[in-house]
């Protein structure tokens, strides 16, 4: 077995500006799957001052393809933060008032364990010999980061997408280390739809033949085509038929007349290539199939003897449910199918669905009325905690409108 | 029933104000239809109540939660069924009920998820609403029922004594019938044939028989 000292392949991220929690293994965390991960790393940022009592702090759960840059430009892209239009001054996770923590999600490619990090005794990354992790894993990780700061209840917890999973993920197993949760454009579940559509995403990364048996690093390839075609279609689904009709419609890109080839012709066909080759940029291809896996054995209600309500029964926490009209991947009907469960259960819940043209994708953008109203939930949860209120403010105009979507 | 009202509770619409006086403190309350939540909003800050909503509209839903508020989108004539048997001590049904599809199946509803119900409505027997009919042969536009007949979200109008009956049938109580007059003044209903001509609005305690 070789040592540390003497490997060559070493965490391509360690040098980002964020902190990294080391778990020194063996036996750092057992994951759902039954495997144990001897040693693991989460890789986070954090925003704004933990107060004395330690009750001000919010924490973020990035969705599929984010990372813990949620407020800042991104150190590697140089974009402005995926939620910069959520999360900093003024802005209604404001970070003068709370202690905002965001960290890369177990079985991501930016810092925290994953199948980009060193093997444990290989010289080479985890590649496909990382286990398959859950939803539930991932919240596991970030529970362990909350005890390593010192935080026994987190203010709020706030997501979307995947990340709303994650929000209720945490509520149902952990309802005493949050006051309120907020999951937004999000589902208790992966739909047989949401399931096909990753499953055409993985298989576009592995025929790809720079995938190597998912060995790509080792053998010094990218598999660019197949990660790029795989965030095409996902992207797609983050949007809705009247955005594309309003960006594109039938325009053509760059040429008066067809071509009568293969080229892109049309505009959205040129939009979508390229939104396809920069993320290939930015994310690792084996992690995509980790983290689609995850996202797809999600079911909260199959963990709970069928009964989403189940889940949870007796919950103190407060919930606030967003939806998007337009969103066809994590449809409004998700959402309330929680809300009733929810109600089944007592539970403390609010629900606001948002009427938009955007798509999935809304949660991401300038929403000014979703803004606003989950600006007045967290300052009723601060209320009700004794912390001080504010109001909104900041200027979402000077944030870059065409920023990468990292739905 | 209560003290001195606080300025929320003061500053409600007088029909609120009255359903407020009728709840106690840190009841549980669903305020089904609650609009922009002003009603739950002077409950929980005054009476300490721990509060709920459900309401149609996007709007009125936003608003809520921007007060504070666990307001949810959805409509009684689909949205109840999923609260288990005597989970509130108060459901309140204000001036929403001839809106509802199915207001039978909505009565049944109230009082299984509360201890008991409340529920207003604009009385259709009310005196100037029958001239209106009889004497202009059109659907009566008034004060407590606002818009044209085409623009109204009412679509199963009733009087006093067609409640009441109702209530009968389904075999749920009235535990108090009080009638507002046009000055919204509240007044025990006695004789069921006066309070149909000279109550404008319609306000009911219930609970199940």
């Amino acid at each position: 077995m070789d040592t540390a000292e003497t490997r060559h392949y070493r965490s391509p991220y360690r040098a980002l500006p964020c902190h990294f929690l080391d778990l020194p293994g063996p036996g750092a965390m057992t994951l759902d799957s039954g495997e144990v991960l001897d040693g693991m790393t989460v890789a986070y940022r954090t925003y704004g001052n933990l107060n004395a009592e330690k009750s001000n702090a919010v924490l973020v759960f990035h969705a599929l393809t984010g990372d813990q840059f949620v407020a800042e430009r991104h150190p590697v892209t140089g974009r402005s933060g995926w939620w910069a239009l959520m999360v900093g001054p003024g802005r209604p996770i404001d970070t003068d008032r709370f202690f905002v923590i965001c960290a890369n999600v177990l079985g991501g490619c930016l810092g925290s364990s994953g199948p980009l990090e060193p093997h444990p005794e290989r010289d080479e990354p985890w590649g496909l010999n990382f286990p398959v992790i859950t939803i539930a894993d991932m919240v596991r990780a970030q529970v362990l980061l909350l005890d390593h700061l010192g935080i026994g209840r987190l203010l709020c917890a706030v997501g979307g997408s995947m990340g709303g999973m994650l929000t209720l993920q945490l509520a149902s197993a952990y309802p005493d280390r949050v006051q309120a949760v907020l999951p937004i454009a999000t589902s208790a579940r992966h739909t047989a739809q949401n399931i096909a559509f990753d499953e055409i995403g993985r298989q576009a990364i592995m025929a790809d033949p720079e995938w190597c048996g998912g060995r790509y690093l080792t053998e010094g390839k990218t598999p660019r085509c197949g990660l790029s075609v795989a965030r095409m279609v996902a992207h797609v689904t983050y949007l809705s038929e009247a955005v594309l009709a309003a960006k594109f419609g039938r325009r053509l890109q760059d040429r008066k007349a067809l071509t009568f080839g293969f080229d892109a012709d049309f505009q959205v066909e040129s939009y979508l290539r390229y939104q396809g080759s920069t993320f290939v940029d930015r994310f690792d291809s084996n992690s995509y199939l980790y983290i689609t896996r995850a996202m797809d054995y999600f079911d909260l209600a199959a963990d709970h003897g069928g009964s989403l309500s189940a889940a949870f029964r007796h919950s103190k926490v407060r919930f606030c449910l967003a939806s998007f009209s337009s969103d066809w991947l994590f449809p409004t009907s998700e959402s309330k199918a929680i809300v009733r469960a929810l109600s089944a259960a007592l539970a403390d819940v609010s629900f606001f669905e948002i009427e938009t043209d955007s798509g999935h994708d809304a949660f991401l953008l300038n929403e000014p009325e979703f803004l606003e109203t989950v600006h007045a939930f967290l300052n009723a949860s601060a209320e009700r905690a004794g912390l001080p209120t504010a109001a909104l403010c900041g200027d979402p105009g000077l944030l870059d409108p065409d920023k990468d979507r990292i739905s | 029933m209560s003290g001195e009202a606080g300025p929320l509770t003061r500053a409600l619409r007088s029909d609120l104000a009255l359903v407020a006086s009728m709840i106690a403190e840190g009841a549980r309350v669903l305020d089904i239809g609650c609009e922009d939540g002003a009603l739950l909003e002077a409950l929980v800050r005054e009476k300490s109540v721990v509060g709920r909503g459900l309401e149609i509209s996007q709007t009125g839903v936003n608003a809520s939660v921007r007060r504070g508020l666990s307001v949810v989108q959805g409509d009684a004539d689909r949205d109840l069924d999923h609260y288990p048997d005597l989970s509130f001590d108060v459901v309140v049904l204000s001036q929403t009920l001839p809106a509802t599809r199915a207001p039978d199946e909505v009565l049944k509803q109230l009082v299984r998820i509360g201890r008991c119900a409340i529920i207003s409505f604009a009385n259709f027997g009310y005196w100037p609403v029958r001239l209106h009919l009889l004497w202009r042969g059109r659907m009566p536009v008034t004060r407590a029922l606002l818009l044209p007949w085409y623009a109204t979200e009412n679509i199963h109008l009733c009087t006093i004594r067609d409640f009441l009956d109702l209530t009968e049938r389904l075999d749920i109580k009235v535990e108090r019938a009080i009638s507002l007059d046009s000055q919204k003044r509240p007044r025990q209903i006695v004789s069921q044939r006066y309070a149909n001509i000279f109550g404008e609005m319609g306000l009911f305690l219930l609970k199940k028989g």
